[in-house]
């Protein structure tokens, strides 16, 4: 838009008085924060007020979205990403932003006359009050990346297949079983089961709280795909409870359960030949001792 | 003491681990056993999906019931969706309009003390279910 005589005022109001009120903004803010430091806070605001002081003399006081505005919105935009990094709420980090508010009104109250002065309250009234909904919204995006990322890494974590033998992976689930966990789930499972030739996969559910008709499917789906690459599945960890609820949905698992892991990694040494047996005093097995007599 | 009602939007998959969560606190308080507080909590899955993917999301009214005859946990679930044609059908097991595997609704009926069904197509469905302490 046209620049008008009452901007050019407005942007030297800002650029003459940077000095000043930089100084008298930090001051506002500055008493008791340890998160951040004095400098970075200065930095930060110098960077803005100078940013702030080219926009309001080129662009339109009334729409932060135009280009004009491009250098105080990214300068907001990683400002308030790492305000939300370092811990701050929505409301200090927005607080930030209005508390210019009290130096600039004090800078035209004491320059101009009133009602060019009335004119420029407003003006930077409803300006900043834009740039703090703006920073507020950057701030909350930035969380909201933060926790998506947080819960992707969550399902990477809770989802380790662990090999506990030659040719037995485990699976150990935990939590909830939605759509998007046991994707991943099922994927590693997998992939695992190829790349080490697995020939038996326990999958351990004593870390899931419940049992429907959703996660008996994902269950039925991973058991079928795991066969698919050559491995049988053994469920563990069916607590009485979650058995008995299974039972009145009425779902048919068709798979080989057994009650705790131990128990299926038993199952599993035998089905691939192997046993295990309780060690004497002298660390020979009874069964090789027992060979031995014999012999 | 009368009741106390809690109610939950069902609009994402997150929903339906709420009402998860906040029906094992309510049949915990209750006093309901493990088993009992189990399938309660198994028979609300059920019906927090069933009114997510074919409900189009709604609500969960889960309520506290504490009176001299009997104590447990209510729970009503309510959708303006396209309601369900034929309630015979929808309960047996095995029939899926989607691609479950069909044994959610008669699964819950069977989780439950009361299973209730009020559905009309082009109206909603609106399901209650109780587990009475035993
Ligand atoms: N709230 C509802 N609104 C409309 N239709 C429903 C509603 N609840 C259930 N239905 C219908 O009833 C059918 C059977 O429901 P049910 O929960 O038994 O099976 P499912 O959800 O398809 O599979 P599952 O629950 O086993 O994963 C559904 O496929 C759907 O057509
Ligand atoms: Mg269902």
């Amino acid at each position: 838009m046209a620049k008008s005589a009452a901007q050019g005022a407005l942007a030297r109001l800002i650029t003459d008085g940077e000095a000043e009120i930089l100084a008298d903004w930090l001051r506002t803010f500055a008493t008791g924060e340890t998160r951040i430091s004095e400098q970075e806070a200065k930095a930060q605001g110098k960077d803005l007020l100078h940013a702030l002081g080219k926009a309001v003399a080129d662009g339109n006081v009334a729409d932060i979205g135009s280009p004009d505005y491009d250098e105080v919105r990214d300068l907001l935009t990683g400002f308030s990403r790492s305000r939300a990094l370092q811990g701050f709420s929505p409301s200090e980090t927005a607080t930030f932003v209005f508390s210019l508010k009290q130096p600039l009104f004090e800078r035209i109250r004491s320059t101009a006359d009133v009602k060019t002065a009335a004119d420029q309250l407003w003006a930077m009234s409803s300006l900043l009050d834009q740039l703090g909904m703006f920073t507020v919204e950057a701030f909350q995006k930035t969380r909201d990346e933060l926790i998506m990322r947080q819960r992707e890494e969550i399902e990477e974590l809770s989802t380790p297949v662990v090999k506990l033998w030659e040719g037995i992976v485990a699976l150990p689930l935990i939590g909830t079983l939605d759509s998007g966990r046991t994707q991943v789930v099922m994927q590693n499972l997998l992939e695992t089961i190829v790349q080490t030739g697995a020939e038996i996969a326990i999958l351990d559910i004593t870390g899931v709280p419940t049992v429907d008709t959703l996660v008996a499917q994902h269950l039925l789906k991973t058991v079928s795909a795991a066969r698919l690459m050559g491995a049988d599945c053994i469920i563990s960890g069916i607590r009485p409870q979650i058995a008995q609820t299974i039972v009145q949905l009425g779902v048919q698992l068709n798979v080989v359960s057994k009650a705790t892991l131990a128990d299926a990694l038993a199952l599993a040494l035998k089905r691939t030949g192997r046993t295990v047996e309780k060690v004497n005093k002298s660390g020979r097995s009874d069964g090789a001792l027992a060979a031995e007599m014999r012999g | 003491m009368a009741t106390t009602t809690e109610t939950l939007a069902i609009v994402s998959g997150d929903d339906v681990v709420r009402v998860r969560q906040k029906v094992r606190v309510r049949a915990t308080e209750a006093g309901l056993s493990l088993v009992d507080q189990t399938k309660l909590i198994t028979a609300a899955s059920e019906l927090a999906r069933n009114t997510l993917d074919y409900g189009k999301g709604g609500h969960a009214d889960i309520m506290t019931v504490n009176d001299t005859a009997r104590r447990g946990v209510r729970i009503v679930f309510r959708d303006q969706g396209p309601g369900i044609p034929d309630v015979a059908l929808a309960l047996t097991d095995g029939f899926t309009s989607g691609n479950g595997l069909g044994h959610g609704l008669g699964g819950a009926r069977r989780l439950v003390d009361d299973f209730d069904i009020q559905t009309a197509v082009g109206q909603g469905t609106t399901v209650t279910i109780a587990r009475w302490r035993k």
